[in-house]
């Protein structure tokens, strides 16, 4: 099934040609109406009339999250306010947090691409689907909800938390369909379990769309024997719009619309354009936004990329299964962390000394974030409820910047080993 | 009435296994007596508070040691082994507007010694006497245990 076939299927050449119109005008348009790219493209001496095929976009510079943040909040924009129709923010590194913007036209491509990537997968009218990832700044909830309701399905807004109740509706409503990370499906698998719930005899649950998070061949596994869901990655970012793209039924890579988005494969040290099917740093150019450009952005996601038409009919370049970073992002319960951050929330606090560890673990299917951190020696009370108030701060001021639940631990000065780098300070136990 | 406050040792000690021993083995090092000791604990760390015999001595042995530690004011009654005897001093507090914090009791030879930290140990130790209250001194404490 497809929702667009004349685009999904079109010849590699044609494909191709697209491409370099799109690149062609967007750089065109940059050029001459956005400051930021602009400069950017004069400090690396690179003009418009460079662009002659599609390779030499090799030549446009990179664009990083860093960008972003400097250019908080809408320095980047091409689109007027009057044109920009929704944000969505994620949190930032120092305090700052990156905010993307939309313009009609954004969130219709962003819906057209959800809602080949659906149909590919066979959700359509006939379909509930239960949309469980966060509403409201993130891009999941509302992102997959317009694709669902694009496709035709009976759309269920539950977002995130109280599980048992959307086990309830899960059962009540029939839902047949749901897109949420996998390991919130494992732990609905495991509450529901709990229940007395059995997915597979008392649900008519046979769909899943995960993402937001590393997972692997062994969760998709794991899933489908225990809950008799079949399992579906989806890939995208909020720099690209929010998630996008899916496997289609042959599960052999994620169809990175061509139309939409042209993908590139990098060393990340070098910077170099890889050779089809080397693994590297995938750098996405976004041929369709409108509000703020997206041009050979490192989105510092490792994985190969294919151009080989896939057995299912469609010609669209397929990246595999993301497989790490290039830098030290960690992926809590969906949530994009960067220790920078962590760091910079704690050195806010008064009463911390500069040293921490973090360990993120798993338990049963959640993540577990722990971090330990050291007080200065004037900060220690006799009175437990001082110390108390104090660890509470802590976590409620990371849950404030990172928007993720941490369990903080307080130790002694001294305690904990010192190191030249963050890296070394996180300690992920993860098995995915 | 100074001598009335005495000055209890607090100790951080992280929540591991082994941690306590350490501490203790520090004290055992430096020849630190205690009369009276509480550990009070969170999921991360506990306290002990101690009461030692020379507290200005002691928290800079500690000190040296790479101990964290604290110097804390408390203050101590006598509570006779008689129904009420509790009752008297904490009432006395209650009526006064003093808060206890914390507080651990002790046996002591004669009597048992309870050790409060209150949120004003001077106003405590003057409504205490004007109760007929006895408090323990910080030069009695070795005597009395």
């Amino acid at each position: 099934m497809f929702w667009n076939s004349k685009i999904e299927c079109m010849k590699t050449e044609d494909l191709r040609k697209l491409q370099y119109r799109e690149l062609k005008s967007l750089v065109n348009n940059l050029y001459s109406f956005n400051r930021f790219y602009h400069d950017r493209m004069k400090d690396q001496n690179v003009h418009p009339d460079d662009i002659t095929c599609l390779s030499d976009i090799s030549k446009l510079p990179f664009m990083y999250k860093q960008d972003l943040r400097d250019n908080y909040p809408t320095n980047m924009f091409t689109a007027s306010n009057s044109e920009v129709v929704r944000y969505h923010v994620s949190s930032g590194t120092t305090g700052k947090p990156t905010l993307v913007g939309y313009t009609r036209n954004d969130l219709d491509y962003w819906t057209e691409a959800l809602a080949r990537s659906l149909t590919s997968i066979g959700i359509g009218s006939e379909d509930t689907m239960q949309i469980s990832y966060g509403y409201g700044l993130f891009t999941g909830g509302l992102g997959l909800h317009y694709g669902a309701e694009k496709v035709g399905a009976t759309v269920l807004p539950s977002g995130t938390g109280g599980t048992e109740r959307q086990i309830e509706l899960i059962k009540d409503l029939g839902v047949t369909a749901i897109a949420c990370t996998p390991s919130y499906l494992v732990h609905i698998g495991d509450v529901a379990k709990k229940m007395g719930v059995d997915i597979r005899r008392d649900t008519k649950l046979r769909k899943a769309v995960l993402g937001a998070e590393p997972w692997s061949d062994n969760m998709r596994k794991h899933i489908e024997e225990s809950m008799g869901v079949r399992a579906y990655d989806i890939y995208g970012t909020s720099e690209m719009a929010g998630p996008m793209f899916t496997e289609c039924e042959e599960r052999n890579g994620i169809h990175m619309a061509g139309d939409i988005v042209y993908c590139e494969i990098i060393d990340p040290d070098s910077g170099e354009t890889l050779e089809e099917g080397q693994k590297g740093e995938l750098v996405v150019t976004m041929l369709k936004k409108e509000a703020m450009p997206m041009i050979r952005y490192r989105i510092k996601d490792i994985t190969s990329l294919s151009n080989k038409e896939c057995a299912c009919g469609r010609t669209s370049p397929r990246i595999s299964r993301i497989s790490g970073r290039s830098d030290d992002m960690l992926i809590i319960r969906g949530i994009n962390v960067f220790p920078s951050q962590i760091e910079y929330t704690l050195l806010r606090i008064p009463e911390l000394a500069g040293h921490y560890m973090i360990y993120v673990t798993r338990e049963g299917a959640l993540d577990r974030l722990l971090i330990q951190v050291e007080i200065k020696e004037e900060a220690f009370s006799d009175k437990i409820e001082d110390m108390n108030r104090l660890r509470a701060r802590v976590e409620a001021e990371l849950k404030r910047y990172l928007n993720i639940a941490a369990e903080v631990e307080l130790k002694a000065p001294g305690e904990l080993p010192r190191f030249e780098s963050k890296s070394k300070r996180v300690i992920d136990k993860r098995v995915i | 009435m100074a001598d009335s406050i005495i000055e209890q040792l607090s100790i951080f000690v992280n929540n591991e296994p082994g941690r306590l021993a350490y501490v203790a083995s520090v004290l055992k090092e430096c020849g630190i007596n205690m009369h009276a000791f509480n550990l009070a604990e969170s999921t991360d760390f506990g306290i002990l508070r101690a009461i030692v015999d020379d507290p200005e001595e002691s928290y800079r042995k500690l000190k040296d040691k790479g101990i964290i530690v604290k110097k804390t004011e408390v203050i101590a009654v006598s509570i006779e082994d008689t129904p009420g005897a509790l009752f008297a001093a904490a009432d006395a507090f209650g009526k006064a507007g003093i808060n206890i914090e914390y507080g651990y009791a002790y046996s002591g030879k004669k009597a048992s010694l309870f050790y409060m930290r209150v949120n004003d140990p001077r106003k405590a130790v003057e409504i205490l006497k004007n109760n007929g209250i006895r408090l323990v001194t910080s030069g009695e404490i070795r005597w009395e245990t």
